[in-house]
């Protein structure tokens, strides 16, 4: 067993653990069978940004050698594949088909296991909800012993509580997902400039109705009057006829996928109030004011990805994104959020702002409501409070923080934030009753599984 | 376990009662540390902040602790892990400062301090930390002192037994790279407590409140070395590098 040091995607928190990487669902039942008091956890491309897929002194299931992609029908749209397949590699053969993942996160880069253990969400939660709402069948090796097949007819419990569950409920081996179909590879997007918060959430709200995707950045070092100013994005899967006639000749193929290789050239600690409040301006000013164009998917989707290992500018401190949910109706608590973090002076890149559907699984994190979501540098004690502070106000306000991304919940608020952490706990116990699937996020945040 | 922001659960304390162990023990439950353990020498002596740290909300216990009673040190690791489970933080802030110890104290007054601040942190130190090691994450916050990085003549005795404790956990800091547990070594200058009343501050001198709240900003940003206050490391590096027959001449 090889001993290794592990953080998120922040750069946070290393552990150490032992980490196994089994290639097949038998290798995996053996280690869930003979698990070590620290207990197992499974990983995938360690793209959590906290500590969700660590687990100290334990054992760190690498499920990267999980990479078969069983069986595509483009006949019906559907994609049986194993659990550390990447989405990028996912997209590789699907899009040429004519098909789309049905959700999308910020980055290719993980895995379809990750996709279902976070729930994650896209632009289009609005319309079509989490990853999980599309996953037709899932294999999960129970730490009980037994292999189980979740579909959402027959295990809605079982299922629900693994796409969420943050690998707590055992190993996804394997998972049949729904896939969208589309005609070209390119998306429709229009953009717009808004000059304050009261109309970026006007137009966030109006353009929901009319768009599969939507999403807003917003600068959230703007003061006075433009404070809340953003470039809100609309999209939608583009049709042959709106492309550019030289691409209509084969319009499923991919552009810019290509990441700038890593940046070991960059110095790290480049960000710091002054450099992203200038790239804050500039990323404002270049939008157009209000555009409509047609963009590749991949620029659309995964901007970021076009920067390979970008969190290595936040230095050895590292970061950490602080993303929440608040329900519609308390868009009061939204605009304090911003305040307090503007107030804070904390250099936040570029923030996220998204408008969510119905709720799911009783961990997903999605709800009715807005997610705010914001890069931030670890490396500043004075964060802390601030962070602790708002926690406060999104659980007051019925809201909650995504634990795929948390590194630093006031442990105290995950019950409040998840009202249905009891029914949870009640289905993962079943599944799990030794307690074998543990977590550096189990332990900090001890109402999770409540165990040490 | 320890967040992304330096924030822990679970806190072992040898040398509950100095001033600023008292100080950043309670600075880490203000943040959230619930689970303490208070080792002292005296325990009786402790109670009053486990009870305050209490009130605080955490769960706030008390063990006896000998410095120098060495034999006892595998035994003490092991009832903290009992207690405590996971122990995110051990603060090391036991000591004798033995102002009067020097040229003319018996050698057993001069073992005394060596034995308390350096033999005696090692041993305890050692055990904690292959503990740390199996559970695969952890910090040893180590205070050392300014007096360590140059002895001077006015109290070379203890001055000796911080330089050994510096030197011997910035080495333990790098015999434990990659095992997810780390060594952060603190240096104040002259701090205000009942260990030093009567003294004639040092320039630069500093409060328990202050070290705590370096300590708490050095666990947040992962920091090896913590000076307190920050100007010191200027300064020593200066004093660092002055030529011996300069240095004896200082009025320190």
């Amino acid at each position: 067993m090889a001993g290794r040091l592990l953080t998120g995607w922040g750069g946070t928190a290393p552990t150490r653990a032992h980490v196994l990487s089994p290639a097949d669902g038998g290798a995996i039942a053996d280690v869930l069978g003979g698990a070590p008091p620290r207990g197992v956890i499974p990983r995938g491309l360690g793209r959590s940004y906290g500590d969700a897929a660590q687990n100290a002194g334990g054992i760190v299931l690498d499920t990267t050698r999980l990479r078969d992609i069983h069986e595509f029908d483009p006949a019906n749209g559907l994609v049986t594949a194993d659990a550390g397949v990447s989405l990028d590699r996912l997209l590789a053969v699907l899009v040429p088909s004519g098909w789309f993942l049905p959700v999308v996160p910020g980055t290719r880069h993980v895995t379809l296991g990750g996709a279902i253990a976070a729930d994650v969400h896209g632009k289009n939660h609005h319309r079509d909800g989490t990853f999980g709402r599309h996953v037709r069948s899932a294999v999960l090796e129970a730490p009980g012993g037994e292999r189980i097949v979740l579909t959402p007819d027959g295990s809605p419990d079982e299922l629900w509580a693994t796409t969420g569950g943050m690998g707590l409920t055992g190993v996804v081996t394997r998972a049949t997902i729904a896939l969208t179909p589309i005609a070209t590879s390119w998306i429709a997007e229009t953009t717009r400039r808004t000059a304050d918060l009261d109309e970026t959430l006007e137009h966030m709200s109006a353009g929901d109705r009319h768009h599969q995707y939507t999403v807003a950045w917003i600068d959230c070092l703007a003061r006075g009057r433009r404070f809340g100013r953003s470039v809100a994005m609309w999209g939608d899967h583009a049709t042959v006829d709106e492309l550019p006639a030289r691409h209509r000749a084969d319009p499923l193929a991919r552009r810019d996928r290509r990441a700038l290789a890593s940046a070991p050239w960059l110095p790290s600690g480049l960000v710091r109030h002054e450099t992203v409040a200038a790239f804050n301006e500039l990323y404002f000013r270049r939008a157009p004011r209000s555009a409509r164009r047609i963009v590749p998917l991949d620029r659309f989707f995964f901007p970021l990805d076009a920067l390979d290992r970008w969190n290595r500018l936040y230095g050895r401190a590292g970061l950490l994104q602080y993303q929440v949910v608040v329900p519609f109706g308390r868009e009061d608590t939204l605009r304090t959020a911003l305040e307090v973090l503007n107030r804070s002076g904390a250099p936040a890149l570029l923030a996220v702002l998204k408008r969510f559907g119905p709720e799911h699984g009783p961990l997903s994190f999605p709800m009715p409501g807005w997610t705010l979501a914001m890069d931030l540098p670890a490396g500043r004690p004075a964060l802390a409070p601030v962070l602790d502070r708002l926690d406060e106000l999104v659980a007051e306000a019925g809201g909650r923080v995504y634990l795929a991304k948390d590194s630093r919940l006031r442990p105290d608020l995950l019950p409040a934030m998840y009202p249905r952490l009891a029914a949870w706990r009640r289905v993962r116990e079943a599944l799990d009753p030794d307690g074998v699937m543990r977590s550096d996020l189990a332990r900090r945040l001890p109402a999770l599984i409540g165990r040490g | 376990m320890r967040d992304a922001l330096g924030s822990v659960q679970s806190v072992l304390v040898l040398g509950a009662t100095s001033d600023i162990a008292a100080a950043t023990v309670r600075a880490l439950v203000g943040r959230r540390a619930r689970r303490v353990l208070l080792a002292a020498r005296n325990p009786d002596q402790a109670l009053a902040l486990a009870e305050e740290l209490r009130v605080l909300g955490a769960d706030a216990d008390v063990i006896a602790f000998d410095a120098r009673a060495t034999a006892a040190h595998e035994e003490l690791a092991r009832a903290a892990f009992d207690r405590l489970g996971d122990i995110d933080v051990v603060l090391v802030a036991f000591g004798t400062l033995g102002a009067d110890v020097g040229l003319a104290s018996d050698p057993a007054a001069i073992a005394a301090v060596l034995e308390t601040n350096f033999v005696g942190a090692a041993s305890a130190i050692v055990p904690i930390a292959r503990r740390m090691v199996d559970q695969g994450h952890g910090t040893i916050v180590v205070l050392s002192s300014v007096a360590g990085e140059r002895a001077r003549k006015s109290n070379f005795v203890y001055g000796a037994s911080k330089a050994g404790l510096d030197a011997f956990s910035q080495g333990l800091g790098d015999a434990l790279a990659a095992t997810g547990v780390t060594v952060t070594v603190v240096r104040p200058g002259f701090v205000h407590t009942k260990m030093t009343a009567g003294l004639r501050p040092a320039p630069l001198s500093t409060t328990p409140e202050a070290v705590a709240a370096a300590i708490v900003d050095g666990l947040a940003r992962r920091s090896e070395i913590v000076w307190t206050p920050r100007l010191l490391r200027v300064v020593m590096s200066l004093l660092r590098h002055l030529p011996r027959a300069l240095f004896r001449r200082l009025p320190v």
